[in-house]
């Protein structure tokens, strides 16, 4: 039952965008994210797809797979869709109680899923490319700066590696415990959820003491093996950007660029057109598109 | 109440490319009141062979018979044999979670939904059967020692008065004096309780010893099924295997090599004294 967790999992294959620095791919993720959320018009939306789709396409990765990590967000988009559809003010066109279709409601509807596919596939496919120890390694880099205002850096990114390295120990660890409960007779699949709230300490105690028990071993044995925290610490595989990675920032601005570029006159060309075509048809079209 | 695997398969992972067959058409027979000593390999499958007997997993075909009864059907109540088979996982302390030692025994029990008196009754039985004195009774089991924790765990299980007691490696990280304890509470349990005992365990000398019939267990598949002394026959298989003789049983092999007539079959050091004190009349 724990064996799903699929938060920060890694997909090993060998491809350009495995290969490339964390700090392209951490960069480049959430100047994507930002994009996705600076213009909202179907055009941009298309740019970033085919974007998106290239990036898919080089890495590698099945499409399958991927698709499976999205099957935990499904619930919340069904709901923006619901909400979006139901509740957003506009001409209506069908109604029910408290309830209103608008063709604005479902025009938005269909951009919340896009946007909300768009931004999820893309910061699954970085953390499907990139190793724990890499993300982090990325982001130590990125905030070295940050050391001037005595911001911990090293430690936080040694933490947060800590922390992504003990989520399949502790979801097997909680494997274990529930089989052992089950067998003395805990009902955690039962129906009754007084029965499953029941059975949540006999399993959360033995955890968090296991928890504890590898978190003491584990300082323990970086003590032994001279730990200090991060000063004057080297690195084993030291991050240095290659020519792709080089490619890849430019790939990035030119994206940038487009979508502004594309963002900014397509509201121009839309208002110019919607005052041109006002009344008609094809306005009215327009006017639902944009 | 015997139990019985039939055409037993399990396969790991949902991941097309990277699927095990943990337990691959297994079927076997234990009558009540065996000793079984299950041995194999680190990943030959043993734990999960375990795991689907005691209906913790479902298995992929095949299925599983308490009193000739299908665990997996789907009118079946899974909960209903909790109390029937006993399972003691590696490390068993682990699972510990109450605040003190009979609390925590009584946690089986009480998921049986039993009377209070009952309940009672069976957790100091079964505290009383592992040797857990009864000032201990109200101490935190996490301040216990490790052997002492142990066999609080084990006490845990047998409160719910199983009839088959499943143990995976329960000597696994105890000293040898440990060792001696939990192997002659678990015999004691087989001769006296009459309970139905499947110890898995590495140690050949511990299977040779305790049990009436072993299973071996490689790559998924049951290899063998014999008593002790037909299995330590197979030396060549076992090691294949990865598994070896015991050591007594090694020892008379060497010496049988190097020119003393001894009969090789010895697989516990009484067996082994009197067959070389006949040898050493002759």
């Amino acid at each position: 039952m724990f064996k799903d967790v699929t938060l920060g999992q890694y997909y090993q294959a060998d491809s350009v965008i495995h290969r490339l620095d964390p700090r392209v791919k951490l960069a480049g993720t959430f100047l994507y994210m930002i994009s996705l959320f600076v213009f909202n018009n179907i055009f941009c939306y298309i740019v970033s797809a085919i974007l998106l789709l290239a990036v898919i396409i080089l890495c590698k990765i099945p499409i399958g797979y991927m698709l499976k990590g999205m099957r935990a967000v499904i619930f919340i988009m069904v709901f923006a869709v619901v909400f979006n559809v139901l509740f957003t003010e506009g001409e209506i066109i069908w109604q029910f109680w408290i309830f209103h279709v608008s063709l604005k409601g479902i025009k938005m509807a269909l951009l919340m899923v896009i946007r909300l596919s768009l931004l999820i596939i893309s910061a699954s496919i970085m953390t499907l490319t990139t190793t724990p120890n890499r993300l982090t390694d990325g982001l130590e880099m990125m905030f070295r700066p940050l050391k001037i205002f005595k911001v911990p850096v090293h430690e936080f990114a040694m933490m947060m590696s800590i922390a992504l390295r003990f989520i399949p120990i502790l979801s097997e660890e909680a494997d274990k415990i529930v089989k052992a409960q089950t067998a003395r007779g805990a009902k955690f699949d039962s129906k009754k959820l007084t029965d499953r709230v029941k059975s949540l300490i006999p399993l959360i105690v033995p955890l968090f003491i296991s928890a504890f028990r590898r978190a003491a071993d584990l300082a323990l044995a970086m003590e032994a093996r001279g730990y200090h925290g991060g000063d004057g610490r080297t690195k084993f595989y030291p991050l240095t950007y290659a020519a792709r990675d080089y490619i890849s920032y430019t790939v990035l601005l030119m994206y940038i660029g487009a979508i502004v570029a594309l963002g900014i006159t397509f509201s121009r060309l839309t208002a110019f057109l919607l005052q041109f075509f006002a009344n008609t048809n094809f306005g009215n079209v327009l006017s639902w598109l944009f | 109440m015997p139990i019985t695997a039939d055409h037993l398969t399990y396969i790991y992972g949902g991941n097309k490319n990277l699927i095990t067959t943990a337990v691959d058409d297994i079927s076997v027979t234990i009558d009540d009141g065996q000793f079984i000593g299950l041995i194999g390999h680190t990943g030959s499958g043993k734990t999960t062979f375990l795991q689907l007997l005691s209906g913790l997993i479902k298995p992929e075909s095949g299925t599983v018979l308490i009193d000739g009864e299908d665990i997996f059907a789907r009118k079946f109540d899974l909960h209903s044999i909790r109390g029937k088979v006993g399972i003691v996982f590696q490390y068993p302390e682990h699972q510990l979670f109450e605040e003190t030692v009979f609390k925590d025994v009584c946690y089986g029990p009480k998921n049986m939904g039993l009377e209070k008196e009952e309940i009672e009754r069976r957790a100091k039985e079964a505290l009383s059967l592992v040797g857990i004195s009864e000032e201990v009774y109200t101490q935190s089991p996490f301040e216990l020692s490790g052997g002492q924790k142990r066999r609080v765990a084990i006490a845990g299980v047998l409160s719910m008065n199983p009839k088959i007691m499943i143990l995976d490696e329960p000597t696994a990280g105890l000293d040898p004096a440990g060792r001696k304890e939990i192997l002659g509470l678990v015999e004691k349990l087989c001769r006296e309780q009459k309970m139905t005992i499947i110890l898995v365990s590495h140690s050949m000398d511990d299977v040779a010893e305790y049990a009436d019939r072993i299973l071996v267990i490689n790559d998924g598949k049951l290899a063998l099924d014999a008593t002790p002394r037909e299995v330590f026959n197979h030396k060549e298989e076992l090691e294949s295997y990865g598994l070896s003789l015991p050591q007594v049983t090694k020892a008379m092999v060497r010496l049988k090599e190097s020119g003393i007539p001894v009969n090789t079959d010895a697989i516990t050091v009484d067996e082994a004294l009197t067959e070389i004190l006949k040898v050493l009349k002759k």
